[in-house]
């Protein structure tokens, strides 16, 4: 970035500019490192009117059908945590990127990346988790790859799965569709799934265990749908939390978002956890939840659906869309005050003291 | 969350804030000093519910943000041995060096670990006998307790392939330094609270004495915060000066005995420089002479990498407390978290990087908001 970056005159700044030789964990953030790498390298080498979209599915045509389309990776480690494992996260991943479409799921295909060493135990227990995820998530798994490379070559297992899902429904749902006067509403707590991983993974152990929250939301998304098809935007807040997934609606939409700080639900061990942590609840992963912009006349419909759902018992409005501040999310603190959300950089690291 | 919640009421901090309203008569300008404090006022928008006149200015107590380039030169030498697993914080893995940070290290081969405890390090050189470990000790005192115990214990148990490249710095010389400044605007401190959890408040007396500025040892919640301040304004409305403790359920006058005395121990006053700021005598620790052995500066020869600290830069007139992040023309434009140009703006402690993440990309933005709260109604 050396080129874009002239010093401004009188400020020299002790520092270099970074410019990415190689590629850092952050690009794989969700944060802004990994838009630079999809902007710069991905769109335009693949551009067309689906990608350009950026949703986390793309919804095309084929033989007279409206199919939504979508893959994702895992690569999480520990492979066993507490709430679930990588098999039940690919599965409910993908259904739920197929379902943020407002589509039903139906196909799944599966790439296995195996580690020479692995246990076949533990291969067998993703493989039992994926069996039941996709059953209780009502697809099917029709087709798939295995590869073994060297040990050191890849950690444990990989899984990469990809779905089909048919849209029944007349509607069109995207990240670019949020309106000034439209409600948000998130579906619960937020933060449990990167907060079980990293507790598990760093050997954490909190007062009160903290379970990832990995489950399929098509059901979820379903009953919303049958409560009103005025729902604009949905997303299933994953990596970078529910703060990039409303940074991107008021991106794509061009909108300003407002929220308030004590409508987002918490849960007591997960904020304890990123109070000693240095991290931001709102940064942190989430796999069995969603927020959606929906029409004010129907949010509150919508929100009683969701309350009737198991998955969105602790659903909530958290905010507004507004016309000021286009592209940018600000919240209202508790004590009164207010702060931009913006979008993480790269990786949230934890804080010295 | 108990604990945290009653020291976040909005109640109590509307009651605060129109008591430092009923107080001020004067504009006066107070700094607090930690980075920690910087990241929670803007996190909470404390700053914003203050009377127009009374001016928070950001100190130098972001650990990341005063270790010079030299030192992070010398920490990616070391990272680069093939033997070396060097260990951090998560904090200084995205901090530039001449031509690198520590994540682009480890994307090239190098062995960077985050550890959330200098004592993981000794697991660590435990499980990888072959290899050094080595853990980059940055740091004020808060954390100084804890370096030391580290190589105590390396001491102890008899562990060879543990080192620490030493980069602690002090609190109290740094603040004689920002009073000595010609250019100097602060009038009182909120002083640093984990610092004197550790170290207690007692070496701060003779300064406040000494330049007549009010001291207050204040918390990292809002309304320890918001407490400080009006402490601080009610000894200046008052034209008194002294040490006062805001956070007394967790600082006492003399610290933490047993903590001082093991620091002591091991470590041993020194000269030390600070980016932004130079070089300030007995302003740091380093290991004590009998130590040497855990001594990464001295095990590498890395004390022969100098590293001239580039031309002036306003990070360090933004660290003495005399410019604001959007003072410089850079903020939020060619200078972002994404591509700091200088280390404000890499730590999330760092005062340009707390004031881009929580929205002051200009002065206005609050107001702007408070406007259209208005309209908004019930939602």
């Amino acid at each position: 970035m050396n080129s874009k970056m002239p010093n401004p005159s009188g400020n020299v700044c002790p520092l270099p500019i970074m410019e990415h030789t190689h590629v850092v964990l952050g690009h794989g953030s969700g944060g802004k490192l990994m838009a630079e790498l999809i902007h710069e390298l991905f769109l335009p080498a693949f551009r067309n009117e689906y990608l350009e979209r950026l949703d986390d599915q793309a919804v095309v045509a084929a033989g007279g059908a409206r199919l939504a389309f979508t893959t994702d990776s895992y690569v999480v480690t520990p492979i066993f945590f507490p709430g679930g494992d990588i098999g039940r996260l690919a599965v409910n991943g993908t259904v739920n990127d197929l379902a943020m479409s407002g589509a039903r799921p139906l196909y799944l295909a599966a790439a296995f990346i195996l580690e020479e060493g692995l246990a076949m135990d533990d291969l067998r227990r993703v493989v039992e988790s994926m069996r039941a995820a996709a059953r209780e998530a009502e697809v099917l798994l029709v087709t798939g790859d295995t590869k073994v490379v060297n040990r050191g070559d890849a950690d444990q297992v990989f899984i990469t799965t990809t779905g089909i899902g048919v849209m029944e429904k007349p509607v069109e749902i995207s990240a670019g569709r949020a309106r000034p006067g439209d409600r948000v509403l998130l579906s619960g707590h937020v933060g449990d799934h990167g907060m079980a991983i990293l507790s598990k993974r760093e050997n954490l152990e909190f007062e009160g265990a903290i379970e990832s929250d990995t489950a399929p939301l098509h059901g979820l998304v379903a009953a919303m749908l049958e409560a009103s098809y005025d729902i604009h935007c949905l997303r299933d807040p994953t990596r970078g939390g529910l703060a990039i997934t409303l940074t991107e609606f008021a991106a794509a939409s061009k909108v300003g978002i407002e929220l308030i700080e004590s409508q987002i639900p918490v849960r007591e061990a997960v904020r304890g956890a990123c109070e000693i942590l240095g991290l931001d609840p709102l940064y942190v992963a989430n796999e069995g939840k969603l927020a959606a912009v929906v029409a004010p006349q129907a949010a509150q419909r919508v929100l009683d659906a969701m309350r009737a759902h198991p998955l969105g018992r602790d659903a909530c409005i958290i905010g507004e869309v507004v016309a000021e501040h286009p592209r940018m999310v600000i919240m209202k603190t508790g004590i009164g005050g207010s702060r931009i959300v913006d979008t993480l950089f790269g990786e949230q690291l934890p804080r010295i003291c | 969350m108990k604990y945290v919640d009653e020291y976040r009421s909005a109640e109590l901090a509307g009651t605060l804030r129109a008591e430092v309203r009923r107080l001020q008569t004067h504009p006066w300008v107070v700094m607090e000093v930690c980075g920690g404090q910087t990241h929670s006022i803007v996190r909470h928008g404390v700053d914003q519910l203050l009377p127009e006149g009374l001016e928070l200015v950001h100190g130098p107590g972001c650990p990341v943000c005063v270790t010079p380039l030299e030192l992070i030169d010398q920490a990616h030498f070391i990272a680069r041995q093939p033997e070396v697993i060097f260990c951090s914080f998560g904090d200084m893995l995205r901090v530039p060096g001449s031509d690198a940070d520590l994540s682009g290290l480890r994307s090239q081969g190098a062995e960077v670990r985050v550890v959330y405890s200098p004592l993981d390090c000794l697991k660590l050189a435990r499980s990888n006998p072959g290899r050094q470990v080595v853990f980059f000790a940055v740091g004020f005192e808060t954390t100084a307790p804890a370096n030391a115990m580290a190589v105590w214990r390396a001491r102890q148990d008899g562990i060879q392939n543990f080192s620490m490249l030493v980069s602690h710095v002090l609190v109290p010389p740094a603040l004689e330094a920002i009073m000595q400044s010609p250019e100097n605007r602060v009038q009182a401190f909120l002083g640093p609270g984990h610092v004197c959890a550790v170290m207690g408040y007692r070496e701060y007396e003779p300064l406040s004495e000494r330049y007549r500025v009010p001291i207050v040892i204040t918390g990292f919640e809002p309304l320890d915060l918001l407490e400080g301040i009006l402490m601080a304004v009610k000894q200046l409305e008052e034209g008194r000066a002294a040490v006062e403790n805001q956070y007394a359920r967790v600082v006492s006058r003399d610290g933490n005995a047993p903590a001082k005395e093991l620091v002591s121990r091991v470590f041993q006053v020194c000269d030390r420089k600070w980016r932004g700021i130079g070089m300030i005598p007995r302003s740091g620790y380093r290991l004590r002479q009998e130590f040497a052995a855990y001594d990464a500066e001295r095990l590498f020869a890395a004390g022969e990498i100098r590293t001239a600290e580039p031309a002036v830069c306003i990070s360090g007139e933004i660290l003495r407390g005399v410019k604001k992040p959007h003072d410089c023309p850079a903020f939020g434009v060619q200078c972002s978290p994404q591509h700091p140009l200088g280390a404000t703006m890499v730590s999330a402690e760092g005062a340009c990087a707390a004031y881009y993440r929580y929205g002051r990309r200009a002065e206005r933005a609050p107001q702007r908001h408070e406007a259209h709260q208005v309209h908004k109604g019930n939602s």
